[in-house]
């Protein structure tokens, strides 16, 4: 009970900080992508803004021995660079470049309620589903989301 | 070059950032919302809450911004139709297959010193670009 309050806290300031850096506007990220066009550099003040509280930030939580609400950290253990890192990683890359949305910004502007957005999320969720569906055939899927980066 | 939101941008980071943290501080936990989604279907029955909770408040975030006074939430969507429905697809996938996206590789992992996160950021970061690219300068 105490985890789902803070992490609707959490999720809060998450979806606040979107907003308030417009990069709930696809506009905004595909400016930034698009290096031949009118480049918009507003997604690096994003990431050195983020980073900056998360880099020091990470160093010392991680220095105590136990999370305050739950009984232990529960980091990703996977250490080596492997090819499905690599190959989702480029399947996404491919994803974001075409619609402007990663997962956050995407679920975040469904406050608009744009059908739009609404559509892609549905195929997100449903390309996830499909992946984990075929990792389980696989029997390379027996990882949880709780040993993933997320 | 386009308008940059120089002071948004910094401001929206760092509280991405305040947030990121305060989920590992309190629940222990990495901020990457694919892998929150993605567990909300495929989790364990007691990891639900937390899971679902984040993506209440994340919404609910952006909305208390776009209601605000000096707020607003700008939409211009970049694909429409079958592409747009393709894209969600991809990114679906995309994340589930490499474990994270631009929340848990770019904010976390990168704040976790993770080589498996910055080869992942790298990755889809200039995948990104040149889909970008190709599909705005070459074939459009």
């Amino acid at each position: 009970m105490k985890t789902a309050v803070s992490a609707l806290l959490s999720g809060f300031i998450f979806g606040l900080g979107l907003a308030v850096s417009e990069m709930t506007d696809p506009a905004r990220v595909i400016g930034f992508l698009d290096l031949a066009g009118q480049w918009d550099p507003t997604l690096l003040f994003v990431m050195g803004g983020a980073l900056a509280v998360t880099l020091p930030g990470f160093a010392m939580v991680q220095r105590r021995p136990r999370p305050l609400l739950a009984e232990k950290f529960t980091m990703p253990t996977k250490k080596e660079i492997d090819a499905p890192l690599i190959i989702g990683a480029a399947i996404f890359g491919i994803g974001w470049g075409l619609a402007g949305f990663c997962p956050g910004p995407a679920l975040a502007a469904l406050s608009t309620l744009s059908p739009s957005v609404a559509e892609f999320v549905a195929a997100m969720i449903a390309g996830q589903w499909l992946a984990s569906r075929v990792e389980l055939r696989l029997g390379v899927g027996v990882q949880t989301f709780c040993d993933d980066e997320g | 070059m386009a308008e940059a939101n120089v002071v948004g941008g910094i401001i929206g980071g760092g509280l991405i950032g305040l947030a990121s943290l305060m989920l590992l501080a309190l629940n222990g936990r990495i901020a990457g919302v694919s892998g929150i989604v993605g567990g909300i279907l495929t989790g364990s029955a007691g990891d639900r809450w937390w899971r679902a909770a984040f993506v209440v408040g994340l919404i609910a975030g952006a909305e208390v911004y776009a209601l605000a006074p000096r707020g607003g939430l700008p939409l211009h969507m970049q694909a429409q139709g079958l592409g747009l429905i393709a894209a969600g697809l991809l990114v679906g996938i995309g994340t589930r297959i490499g474990s994270g996206c631009t929340s848990g590789h770019g904010v976390c992992g990168l704040a976790r010193l993770s080589s498996r996160s910055l080869v992942a950021t790298l990755t889809f970061i200039i995948v990104a670009v040149i889909t970008v690219f190709l599909s705005r300068h070459v074939f459009s």
